[in-house]
């Protein structure tokens, strides 16, 4: 039995066999990032109460930590499927890494953009050199470089395992990285705001926070499967099976 | 350890064939460092202010300046794939070339350093401090640029592209080597910066050659 299990994870893991699943699962993981994003914003906006500190500026809060949440997981995932297909020479793996960069990207720069604008009525800066803030800056700098790494290298193969190795060295940097920009910071002692003194947070807020969260995985999933769709095609179209899907 | 020292042997003569190639470096470390204080004034509590950030980045833009032709020339001539063939290891060989690349970009920027901390109005004790942290960060730089010019050997725009993905690699040495200067000059331990550069260092010299040389058995295939 478990024999029959495992023959059927690995009937997926070929891009003949993945392309239509990811097409089924596509339409659902929209219609539940549209679902939790209709709720989180609905909580977000009307049910969470003002902030006594804040005001209403607070609410950005509500799109940004799911960001900054969504740019560190991507990025992890990123490495497990790059270094899966750098490992085994699975070729979906390598195609799911290609397709994880652009959104974990976006996340990135979303993160440093809302945080910016929290910034300035809060704390009265666009930017401050806080640990948090310039490792997430890094961060982006490390997606631009895996996704020019992968764009600069015209053979799909090589591609892919250079831009492997690269978000391997990548994913041993970030705490490093992580853990020095603090240091750093604290040395320095810039800015007297702390991220992390969390003030008790209102369960409303919280609620709000967590379905937005959702609503950010889902829409992530959703658009790495339109893109991994996309590059399956490109890459496969010499391929029988890519002529039958398109017609 | 032959392989080793006769990898070191080979690019230090090769170097020595053309020199030029190595004095360029050291000159735009000088010239870049020289840049800041024409741009930003002469007050020399200022320059000693600036001065561990700005010599430690002019450091790590000329350490970059060397990186492209680490492999570019065997790659073209075909030393690498040999190298790939040959019987030693090809770690081994790959560290050899990294530590001929050091003491060609790097341990001549140590030994320049104390003479450029001079310009910026640093005193004895900081100008040990700066040359100490450029022994331990320098040989890290080299390290982990060896990766990304692995990675980076023979694709179209190299150049730029090795730049994008080494820099933001190198904060952490900038942050603790930089750092234990400025720690000098305010009064405090220096101990702490100088140990982390250490760690990072020991750290790389176990894990870059290892990842270089996956990275040019990639760029060989």
């Amino acid at each position: 039995m478990t024999n029959m299990n495992l023959i059927n994870w690995f009937r997926f893991a070929s891009p003949q066999s993945f392309y239509p699943l990811a097409g089924k699962l596509i339409p659902l993981f929209w219609t539940l990032a549209l679902l939790f994003g209709a709720a989180g914003l609905w909580v977000s906006f009307f049910v969470a109460p003002t902030d006594a500190q804040q005001g209403e500026g607070y609410r950005i809060i509500f799109v940004h930590v799911p960001a900054s949440w969504m740019s560190m997981i991507i990025y992890l995932a990123m490495a497990f499927w790059a270094g899966l297909g750098l490992a085994l020479n699975t070729r979906l793996s390598s195609m799911m890494a290609q397709a994880l960069a652009p959104t974990g990207a976006l996340m990135a720069a979303l993160s440093l953009w809302t945080g910016a604008f929290w910034g300035k009525p809060m704390w009265g800066a666009w930017w401050v050199w806080d640990a948090r803030l310039t490792s997430e800056l890094i961060l982006f700098f490390l997606y631009v470089g895996f996704i020019a790494l992968q764009s600069a290298i015209d053979d799909p193969r090589r591609a892919d395992k250079a831009g492997a190795i690269l978000a391997l060295i990548g994913v041993v940097n970030v705490p490093i990285i992580y853990f020095s920009v603090k240091w750093w910071n604290t040395l320095h002692q810039g800015s007297t705001i702390n991220l992390t003194r969390a003030p008790s947070m209102a369960q409303t807020m919280l609620w709000g926070m967590l379905l937005m969260a959702l609503a950010f995985w889902m829409y992530s999933i959703a658009v790495s499967l339109m893109r991994l769709r996309a590059i399956m095609l490109e890459r496969e179209r010499h391929t029988e099976w890519v002529k039958h899907a398109l017609e | 350890m032959n392989a080793l020292l006769a990898t070191v042997r080979r690019d230090l003569l090769l170097a020595l064939r053309r020199k030029s190639e190595v004095l360029t470096t050291l000159f735009f470390f000088v010239i870049v460092a020289s840049l800041f204080p024409l741009g930003v004034g002469p007050e020399s509590a200022l320059l000693k202010k600036i001065a561990p950030g700005v010599l430690w980045v002019a450091a790590l833009l000329s350490t970059l300046l060397g990186l492209p032709r680490l492999f570019a020339a065997d790659h073209l001539d075909g030393t690498l794939e040999q190298m790939a063939l040959s019987p030693s290891p090809l770690a081994l060989l790959i560290a050899g070339k990294i530590l001929a690349h050091w003491l060609l970009c790097g341990l001549p920027l140590v030994l320049l350093a104390p003479l450029l901390g001079l310009q910026f109005a640093l005193e004895g004790q900081t100008l040990f401090i700066l040359s100490l942290s450029l022994l331990l960060g320098t040989p890290l730089l080299s390290l982990i640029g060896a990766m990304g010019a692995a990675l980076t050997l023979g694709v179209r725009g190299g150049g730029v592209l090795l730049a994008l993905l080494v820099l933001p690699l190198y904060i952490p040495t900038l942050i603790f080597g930089a750092g234990a200067v400025e720690a000098q000059s305010a009064g405090l331990g220096v101990e702490g910066h100088l140990s982390l550069l250490a760690a990072l260092l020991a750290l790389a010299v176990f894990f870059a050659p290892w990842a270089t040389t996956a990275a040019l058995r990639i760029a060989l295939e």
